[in-house]
C-alpha cells in the first residue's frame, strides 16, 4: 500500500518534470553529446559534401591543437583579457555601486539607469560607435589625449594597444550588470552594523575594509565567477572591431574556434577547441568556488 | 568496432545536419514564381541593380532580388547556407572559392549552356577563365563565368624613376633591383625633399600575400604531388622568397604592415617609395586621392619576371549558378546578360572593375586609358592559384612564414621546411581521399 503510493508519487513527479527534461535533453544533452562526438572526428568540408569521408580519429584533434601555436596564442590573449578585464570590470562595478549607494548621491534612479544602459545595448551597434571613438586620427579619445599633449595611439591597429582597447570597451559595456547586483548586496547590509562601526570609531576606510567588503564577499565571488566565465567567451568584440588582428593579437579562443569551424569548416577541430575551453572555464570556476568555501582565504 | 563507430557517427552527423536543414527549410527559395535570389558582395552588390532595368526589358517575367553580403562575412554565410540548404539561385563568388564549392558539389557546370549561347570562351583572358575550370570525375568542367578581374602589377612614380636614371619601368627582377638600389641611393644622398629622410624603392605591405605569391607563380608551382603536398622548400619557391625577402633585407622596402602606414597615397605622393605592387581598384584610388599636381607622375607597368615580363595572379570574382536552384534557366539568362561585353563596359563605368573579356576592353574608357592598358597586358599573363579548397588557408600561412623570414626571426630554409610540414599535415585528407578513390576504381 505504502509502496504503491510512493511509486505513484514518483510517476507523477517524473511526468511533471518530463517536459523540462525533454527540453534539456533535446537542446542541451544531445547537442553537447553530438559536439563531443564531432570533436573525435575529422568532420570538414569534404565530410560536409560526402559523409562517407568522415573518419573517427580519437583524440588527434586535441593532440594537434595543443601543438598549434595560434591556439596557444589565442589562449594567451584570452587569459590577458580575463586577467586584466575582470578586475577592471568588477572594480568599475564596485566603485559605481558604492557611489550609487552613498547617502549623499542624488538622482539615484537616473544614474542607475544611465550606468546600466550599455548592458542592454547591442554589442555590434556600440562596437561600431567605439570604433569611431578609437579612430587614430579623428577619434574623440585621441583628440582628448592630444588636448593634454599625449601622442595619438593607434588603438585598433597597433598589436600592443588592440587588446587594451577591447578590454576598455568590454569593461564599459558590462560593468552595469554587476553594478546592479553589487548595489543590491550593498543595500542588504544592515545599517545598524555601520552605526556600531561608527560608535567603535571606524572611519570610512575601515568601514569598507572590515565591514562592507566581508559582507559583499559571497556576492563578489558569484559575480567573479559569472564575469570570468563570460569573459573567457570573448568573441563579439574582436569579431566586430578587429577581426582578430592586428597580427592576431585579439584572437580569442572562441574567435579561433569560429574561424576553425565556420571559416575553414573544420567542425571536428572547432568542437575540440570548444571542449578545451570548457575544461579551462570549469577548472578556473572550481578553484574560485573552493576559494569561496574557505572564508579565511577570502578575507585574508 | 571502428566500423560500428563510424556508422554511428555518420548517423549522428546526419541527424545534426537534418535538424539544421529542417530549420533552414523555413527560408527556402524554391518558389518558382518568386524572384531570383542573387547574392553579391561589396560595391558590386550596390551597383548591380543599375544594370537590371535593361535585363527586365528583355525578360519581362523575371524579377531579381539582390542581397548584399559584406566581404568579411560572405564566405561563412555561403557555407552555412550550403549546410542549411538555403543557397540563392546565383551568386558572385571570389574565384579562389570555386574549388571549395566544387568540392561540395554545389555548383552547376556551365559548359553546355555557354556552348549554346553567344558567349565565346576564347574571348576571355585564358588564365582568368581557367580559374573557373575544375577537374571532376567526368573531366574538366566550367563552373563559373568571370565577372571582373583582379591581378597585381606595379604602380610606380615615373618621375622619381626617371630622376634615378631609368627611362622605362623595369621588366626583369635584375632591372627592378637595380632601379630600387638607384632610388635608395639617390634618396639617402639628397633627402629627396621628403622630409623624414627615409626613402625606399618599394612598398610591399608585410600582411599582403599577393606580391610574394605572384613572384612565386613566376618560378613554378608551390604545391607538389597533385596538389597534396607543399613545395615551398623546393628551389622554385625559395628563389621567389629569397628575392622578396632580399628587397627588405637590403633596406629597399620597409618591413611594415599596411596598418602601420597611415596613408599609402600620401606616402606615395611624398616619394617615400617608388614602386607599389597593387591591383586594379587603386587606379581609381590614385586618381581620387593623389593631388592634381601628381597625376602626371604615376604610371602602371606589368610585373617584372625573373628574366623579362612575368606572370601574375589570376584573381577576381565569378558568377556561378547553384545546383540547388529551381530556376536555373532564368538565373543563367541573368549570368549571360551580365557577361555580355556591353554590360561589362557599363559595369566598368560604374565600378572601375576591369572586365574579363577582351572584346569589352575595346570601350574607349579602357582602350585609351594608359593606366588600365598595363592591366590588359598583364591579364594575358596570369596563372591560377592551386585549385584546392585549402588554398586560402595555405596562402595566409605562406605570408605568415614570409613575414618571419623578412623579420629575421627564422631562416628561409627552416621556415619553408616548417611550412611544408604544416601544409602536408593540412592536406593529409586530400591524400587519403585520393588513395580511397584509387582503391574503389
Amino acid at each position: 500500500m505504502n509502496g504503491i503510493a510512493t511509486k505513484r508519487i514518483a510517476v507523477v513527479g517524473w511526468a511533471l518534470a518530463a517536459p523540462a527534461l525533454v527540453v534539456i535533453a533535446v537542446f542541451f544533452a544531445v547537442p553537447v553529446a553530438a559536439g563531443l562526438a564531432l570533436s573525435l572526428t575529422d568532420f570538414d568540408l569534404y565530410a560536409l559534401a560526402d559523409l562517407s569521408t568522415l573518419r573517427f580519429i580519437g583524440l588527434q584533434n586535441y593532440a594537434r591543437l595543443l601543438q598549434t601555436p595560434l591556439f596557444w596564442q589565442a589562449l594567451g590573449n584570452t587569459f590577458y583579457f580575463v586577467v586584466v578585464g575582470v578586475p577592471v570590470s568588477i572594480g568599475l562595478s564596485l566603485a559605481a555601486a558604492l557611489l550609487l549607494n552613498a547617502r549623499v548621491a542624488k538622482w539615484q534612479p537616473f544614474f542607475r539607469t544611465a550606468l546600466f544602459a550599455p548592458v542592454v545595448t547591442t554589442v555590434v551597434a556600440v562596437a561600431v560607435i567605439w570604433r569611431y571613438l578609437l579612430h587614430t586620427r579623428y577619434g574623440l579619445i585621441n583628440q582628448g589625449f592630444a588636448a593634454v599633449g599625449i601622442d595619438p595611439i593607434d588603438w585598433l591597429g597597433d598589436p600592443h594597444w588592440a587588446m587594451p582597447a577591447i578590454i576598455l570597451f568590454s569593461a564599459w559595456k558590462n560593468f552595469g550588470y554587476n553594478m546592479i547586483i553589487l548595489l543590491a548586496a550593498l543595500q542588504a547590509v544592515p545599517r545598524e552594523l555601520y552605526e556600531s562601526a561608527r560608535v567603535d570609531g571606524a572611519g570610512p576606510y575601515r568601514q569598507f575594509v572590515d565591514l562592507t567588503f566581508p559582507m559583499l564577499t559571497p556576492t563578489l565571488v558569484m559575480v567573479g565567477i559569472m564575469t570570468i566565465s563570460g569573459y573567457f567567451q570573448l568573441f563579439a568584440e574582436p569579431y566586430v572591431m578587429t577581426q582578430g588582428g592586428p597580427l592576431r593579437s585579439t584572437v580569442s579562443v572562441l574567435y579561433f574556434m569560429y574561424e576553425e569551424g565556420f571559416r575553414w569548416w573544420n567542425l571536428g577541430n572547432a568542437s575540440a577547441v570548444a571542449f578545451l575551453l570548457f575544461v579551462v572555464i570549469f577548472a578556473v570556476s572550481w578553484v574560485l568556488l573552493r576559494f569561496d568555501r574557505d572564508p579565511s582565504g577570502a578575507t585574508a | 568496432m571502428t566500423q560500428w563507430r563510424r556508422g554511428a557517427l555518420k548517423h549522428l552527423g546526419a541527424l545534426a545536419l537534418g535538424v539544421t536543414g529542417a530549420l533552414a527549410g523555413c527560408g527556402r527559395r524554391d518558389d518558382p514564381s518568386g524572384p531570383l535570389h542573387f547574392w553579391a558582395m561589396g560595391r558590386e552588390a550596390e551597383v548591380v541593380a543599375e544594370l537590371l532595368p535593361a535585363f527586365y526589358a528583355r525578360h519581362p517575367g523575371v524579377r531579381v532580388r539582390v542581397q548584399q553580403l559584406p566581404w568579411t562575412a560572405a564566405h561563412e554565410k555561403l557555407l552555412t547556407a550550403y549546410a542549411g540548404n538555403s543557397l540563392p539561385d546565383l551568386c558572385q563568388l571570389g574565384n579562389t572559392w570555386l574549388p571549395e564549392f566544387t568540392a561540395l558539389d554545389a555548383l552547376e557546370p556551365l559548359d553546355v549552356r555557354v556552348a549554346a549561347s553567344a558567349i565565346q570562351r576564347d574571348d576571355y583572358f585564358a588564365g582568368i577563365l581557367d580559374t573557373n575550370v575544375m577537374p571532376t570525375a567526368q573531366g574538366a568542367r566550367l563552373f563559373g563565368l568571370p565577372w571582373y578581374v583582379d591581378t597585381r602589377l606595379l604602380f610606380y612614380r615615373a618621375d622619381l624613376l626617371r630622376a634615378a636614371g631609368f627611362a622605362r619601368a623595369p621588366q626583369s627582377w635584375a632591372e627592378w633591383m637595380d632601379a630600387m638600389h638607384a632610388i635608395k641611393r639617390r634618396g639617402s644622398g639628397n633627402g629627396n625633399g621628403n622630409g623624414n629622410g627615409d626613402t625606399f624603392g618599394a612598398l610591399l605591405p608585410l600582411n599582403e600575400a599577393h606580391p610574394l605569391f605572384a613572384l612565386a607563380l613566376q618560378q613554378g608551382p608551390v604545391l607538389a604531388d597533385d596538389d597534396t603536398r607543399g613545395a615551398f622548400s623546393k628551389p622554385a619557391f625559395r628563389r621567389a622568397l629569397d628575392f622578396y625577402a632580399g628587397i627588405f633585407h637590403e633596406g629597399l622596402a620597409p618591413a611594415m604592415t599596411d596598418t602601420q602606414i597611415s596613408n599609402v597615397w600620401d606616402e606615395f605622393a611624398r616619394g617615400m617609395f617608388t614602386f607599389y605592387v597593387s591591383g586594379p581598384w587603386n587606379i581609381g584610388e590614385f586618381r581620387r586621392k593623389l593631388p592634381a599636381s601628381m597625376q602626371g607622375s604615376w604610371a602602371t607597368a606589368p610585373l617584372p619576371g625573373p628574366d623579362g615580363p612575368g606572370v601574375s595572379t589570376a584573381g577576381g570574382s565569378s558568377l556561378v549558378l547553384f545546383k540547388s536552384s529551381q530556376r536555373k534557366e532564368a538565373a543563367w539568362q541573368l549570368i549571360a546578360y551580365l557577361s555580355e561585353a556591353g554590360t561589362m563596359q557599363r559595369f566598368h563605368a560604374l565600378t572601375g572593375d576591369l572586365p574579363p573579356r577582351r572584346s569589352a576592353w575595346r570601350a574607349p574608357a579602357l582602350a585609351n586609358d594608359v593606366a588600365s592598358q598595363a592591366f590588359a597586358q598583364q591579364l594575358e599573363r596570369v596563372r591560377p592559384a592551386p585549385k584546392i579548397p585549402e588554398w586560402e588557408r595555405i596562402f595566409q600561412e605562406m605570408q605568415q612564414t614570409a613575414q618571419r623570414v623578412v623579420q629575421r626571426t627564422q631562416g628561409a630554409e627552416a621556415a619553408t621546411v616548417q611550412l611544408d610540414a604544416w601544409v602536408d599535415a593540412l592536406l593529409e585528407k586530400r591524400r587519403w581521399l585520393r588513395e580511397r578513390a584509387a582503391v574503389t576504381r
